[in-house]
């Protein structure tokens, strides 16, 4: 076991943060363990399923999969940086109101995914939301609810007065043979 | 969205409600969006230390020695455990207590736990854990069903019915032979449904703390939270009331968390040894050692058809089904019985047999996933259906739509059917599909196809018998308006805390932000038996729903007595107390408290839920009833490329009778996910064994536990899904509502199995359905032969004696007519097993009761 330890400055959500910590360790074990920030999760270990994601430099990185030593320096986001203030970020509002979090297990790593996409695409297609989410797995929603709270939060960071239609939250219309 | 309120119309506010039945944020929304809901691998405390798991690298090997020297030197390692420490068996149920903390002498499956190290360091518990030498003696490997019924010898488990058999049941309703005799055609189909796995996204994680007076608290992923603390006390053998079990929000459960667990133990243990809180947390590869999933099921179907024009009828079936349970028990016998206890709630049927067999093997043991041991025979029952109507030349929505089962009847097993909505949701997809017009229709490579579902709303028998409630709330409210619930409901993402808030707040017309809620906490909480068998809405909400009326009618005295408002007059909505006649005449819901807290003193209400006994009274009844079932219906649109085989959902219609949407858009959550998860395990997801080449052993080990190699559908798989919720309010639900976790999974599988058929005429007749197995249909095709694949038949089993039990119909009492006294029932099985014909039973029974009566003289 190599015991080498690493002493680092990291910018997390805008916060210095000073860091020891054994080189070995991944970003993911140390925003985790030696900085506290338990938002950011892990399922696999080998990069598949998305849980672990987080910002760097604004761009979604896999923090399982890189070590903390070489992001020194590089502005890292995770989901506790999403709030302005006490004040949900639209994705995080959407996806409360729709259901889109049911264990909330994946959320975290989903969320930092879509505000990347939102970032650099404010006007995404159902098609470009997929392909953007496509590297984060969900056990429990079904994916639809997600889709729906990214396109919902979007409209609202563009800043347009729209919501979902009505079969969003009560289900579709039934056709005419299901009327009692 | 602003939690919707609106002004309730006197006279009759309880017709109205304002909460129920809408869409409002679900209470945990906030937390799971801002990563601060606590998981259990989340927990920290002060001088917290690490545990691992040293786990067998064979599959079935007795233990000959332990090397701890190695491991002992390495920097930080506090202890180690084995067997030996925590020897006390344990299981989740009375009948199968047949695993162990740490293995005793032998190794089952490749995963089994040994030795438990705790270390200062994760990374030194892990460097530890290599280092323990662990000297086997393998033996002979079981690697399947046949396996495991033609192979008595090496017996995996010391107990059950027989050889590798752990159990087999023998069930016939009403005269089988005389149903079949009746039919026009007999139809017989043979089914594989291959298992799979839940992958919750959370790994299993558990923190036990040490506290004072000998007490331990246990922090656990768990669905099951009394279940554990059960194990825990029979383990560990102290007091229940020395040991806390914390269930945190689990990161998924689908089943995968409902059984104690051995590292859950483990961790207690380390944490009273040392004196210090001990984590452990489970990496990915040991969560498909921990599995719990979907039994691998071999079943062979039988059913008598009788057509009276355009009108079909069942007139008996035969199912018999055979279970890969794995190295242990878990829920397994219940699993066996559910294989086939569900067939009869969705179609007539006025006779009906099951037989079932569950083996051992040397694999990780299966149990309780979604569905329960349902999806397997309701696939099955589907895909036959599918095929008699293709035969007969009926459309299969005709054909089920004129066999339903009627609602409030008893079924020929003795299942009380409450409220049936299963008409309404196939016309729902039926229609929304345009099934009728398209169906059989489409160009090649294009198809539709149609499956029914029923499940449980909570399964009518707790898991160990006692009286007790089966769910249990309690409220304390005070003069500071808040109305903290109690309840020891498990969150696992469904939505029940979601659920016990809202039924609550309607009750007592206040806002979800006037609720605090309290609950999965042993110490704290009143009993509920946890998150499995579809059971919180109904059972937690039905308990929430009397603890908050009693709470209600306390304010109601009160309020009337204080304003001189006749107490029926009065509404509670809006978070006021106010006469209906004269809504600005009352208090705000806070002094309406305070005048209860003055008139009563300290205020507390409780609410209990036992559900109503079935009418079965036979060996196995109790498995299948349930105080409501819900229904579903599917239509699935499929594309198939014949050079390929590759295909895929295009689009899925889903109708769920629900009863009633506590909250439809967490409902809506529900079906897709469930519709989500079926088209998984049609598509893809299967967890299936190899063995190593023989000179890396030749062990069975997991194809690929991990979550690159085991494959789940992402984003890009998920078709479009039009959902259809039905409202058919069961009068034993809160506010009608039934479940909606499970049965939505139901339909799908089968659904593309039909679906599959109609694009490209194959039949593939298990699950999952790959492209090669599509190839092989149409290359049979090709060649003249049936265009199928499947399994070619179904084992010889002697099942031994059936259990007879007349059905309702019959006249029958509920009870089978050759099952009293053990002494004589073993006696009257003849040595080759063979059934005795009923007149045989019925002098048996004529005999018994003589018997018995002069012993009694």
């Amino acid at each position: 076991m190599n015991d080498d330890v690493t002493f680092l400055k990291l910018r997390i959500n805008g916060e210095p943060r000073a860091v020891v910590f054994p080189a070995h360790h991944t970003l993911l074990e140390v925003l985790r363990e030696e900085c506290g920030l338990t938002g950011t999760k892990h399922g696999c270990e080998l990069g598949e399923c998305g849980t672990c994601t987080v910002l760097v430099d604004g761009r979604p990185v896999l923090s399982c999969l890189v070590l903390a030593a070489e992001v020194a320096g590089r502005a890292i986001e995770t989901v506790e940086g999403m709030q302005d203030g006490n004040d949900l970020h639209p994705l995080q509002a959407t996806f409360a109101d729709l259901g889109a979090a049911q264990c909330g297990y994946c959320t975290p790593g989903i969320l930092m995914t879509a505000k990347a996409l939102l970032a650099e695409n404010p006007r995404p297609t159902e098609a470009e939301i997929r392909a953007a989410l496509a590297g984060t797995l969900c056990r429990c929603t079904g994916y639809h609810k997600i889709i729906q709270g990214v396109e919902w939060a979007a409209a609202r960071i563009r800043g347009e007065n729209w919501t979902p239609p009505d079969e969003v939250f009560y289900g579709d219309r039934l056709p005419e043979e299901a009327e009692p | 969205m602003a939690e919707p309120l609106r002004k309730p119309e006197p006279p009759e506010p309880a017709r109205d409600t304002h909460l129920i039945g809408k869409p409002f944020r679900r209470v945990d929304g906030r937390a799971k969006v801002t990563g601060t809901t606590k998981f259990a691998d989340d927990l920290a405390f002060a001088r917290m230390v690490y545990v691992r798991l040293v786990r067998s690298t064979v599959p079935h090997a007795l233990i000959r020695g332990i090397d701890f020297s190695e491991a002992a030197k390495v920097d930080g390692v506090l202890g180690f455990l084995t067997g030996k420490d925590v020897p006390e068996p344990f299981g989740i149920l009375p009948v199968s207590q047949d695993e162990h903390a740490l293995c005793l002498d032998k190794v089952r499956f490749v995963g089994d736990p040994v030795v438990a190290v705790a270390a200062v360091t994760e990374d030194a518990a892990y460097e530890a854990a290599w280092k323990v030498k662990v000297d086997y003696e393998p033996l002979a490997t079981i690697s399947g069903i046949e396996e495991a019924l033609a192979t008595p010898e090496p017996r995996i488990q010391d107990y059950g019915d027989h050889g590798n058999v752990h159990k087999q049941v023998s069930m016939t309703f009403g005269d089988v032979e005389k149903g079949l005799a009746a039919a026009d055609e007999i139809f017989e189909d043979v089914f594989f449904y291959e298992g799979n796995t839940h992958l919750p996204m959370e790994q299993h994680a558990t923190v036990a703390v040490p506290e004072d007076f000998e007490r331990v608290t246990v922090y656990s992923s768990t669905q099951t939270p009394h279940y554990l603390h059960r194990a825990l006390t029979k383990v560990l053998g102290i007091s229940a009331s020395r040991i806390r079990v914390v269930a945190c929000s689990n990161g998924g459960g689908f089943g995968g968390k409902s059984d104690p667990f051995n590292h859950e133990i483990v961790a207690a243990k380390m944490a009273l040894k040392l004196g210090r809180p001990v984590k452990i947390t489970l990496t990915r590869e040991e969560v498909f050692y921990c599995h719990r999933g979907r039994h691998p099921v071999l079943m062979q179907m039988t059913t008598g058809i009788k057509k009276d024009g355009d009108r079909v009828s069942i007139t008996a079936q035969r199912l018999r089904t055979a279970l890969d349970g794995g190295a242990y028990g878990s829920y397994g016998v219940a699993s066996t019985y559910y294989t086939g206890a569900l067939q009869t709630v969705t179609y007539k049927m006025p006779a009906y047999e099951f037989q079932g067999v569950r083996t051992f093997t040397n694999k990780p043991p299966c149990g309780p996933k979604r569905g329960h041991g349902t999806p397997q025979p309701r696939f099955g029952f589907e895909v036959h259906l599918d095929k008699i109507a293709v035969k007969l030349g009926i459309d299969p929505a005709d054909l089920r739509l004129g066999m339903l089962a009627e609602p409030d009847t008893v079924t020929a097993n003795w299942l009380r059917i409450g409220t049936m909505g299963l008409k309404r949701c196939i016309e729902a997809v039926v229609g929304g599909s345009g099934f009728r017009e398209r169906w059989g229709k489409l160009p090649e490579g294009r198809g539709l196809g149609l499956a029914c579902g029923s499940y449980l709303c909570g399964a009518g028998l707790p898991i160990y018998w006692n009286h007790m409630p089966q769910s249990g709330v309690q409220l304390k409210l005070d003069r500071s308006g808040c109305v903290a619930v109690f309840c020891g409901e498990a969150e696992i993402g469904q939505g029940s805390d979601s659920v016990l808030a809202a039924v609550v707040a309607e009750v007592l017309g206040i806002s979800l932000g006037d609720i605090r809620l309290c609950v999965a906490d042993t110490d704290l909480t009143p009993v509920d038996l946890g998150s499995y068998s579809s059971r919180v809405t109904l059972m937690v909400g039905n308990a929430a729903l009397q603890a908050a009326e009693r709470a209600r009618e306390m304010i109601a005295q009160a309020v009337s007595q204080q304003l001189e408002i006749p107490q029926n007059r009065l509404v509670f909505a809006e978070r006021r107390v106010f006469d209906a006649a004269d809504p600005d005449k009352g208090l705000s819901f806070q002094d309406a408290v305070i005048a209860a807290e003055a008139r009563f003193g300290t205020l507390g209400t409780t609410g209990s839920y036992i559900p109503p006994r079935s009418p079965g009274r036979y060996r196995g009844a109790g498995v299948g009833p349930s105080p409501a079932y819900s229904y579903s219906a599917s239509v699935v649109e499929v594309e198939v490329d014949p050079a390929t085989g590759l295909w895929n959902p295009v689009h899925v219609w889903i109708a769920h009778d629900v009863g009633k949407c506590i909250n439809p858009v967490l409902v809506m959550g529900q079906v897709e996910g469930s519709v989500y998860m079926g088209l998984g395990e049609v598509m893809m997801e299967e967890q299936v064994f190899r063995r190593l080449p023989r000179h890396l052993s030749g062990a069975l080990v997991h194809k690929f536990p991990s979550v690159l190699e085991y494959k789940s559908p992402t984003f890009e798989d998920m078709p479009p899904v039009t959902t259809y919720l039905i409202e058919e309010p069961d009068p034993q639900g809160p506010f009608g509502a039934k479940e909606v976790g499970q049965g939505p999974l139901l339909p799908i599988m089968p659904a593309v199995a039909n679906a599959i058929h109609d694009a490209v005429g194959v039949r593939v007749d298990q699950v999952p359905i790959h492209p090669h197995m599509i190839l092989k249909g149409l290359q049979a095709k090709a060649q003249g032969a049936p265009a199928r694949f499947g399994p070619k038949a179904f084992p010889e089993i002697d099942f031994g004696e059936t259990l007879l039990v007349p059905t309702p119909d019959e006249g029958g009492d509920g009870t089978a007519i050759n099952d009293y006294r053990e002494k004589l029932r073993s006696g009257m099985r003849s040595s080759a097993g063979t059934m005795m014909t009923r007149e045989e039973a019925l002098q048996k029974k004529r005999l018994a009761a003589l018997t018995t009566d002069l012993k009694g003289a």
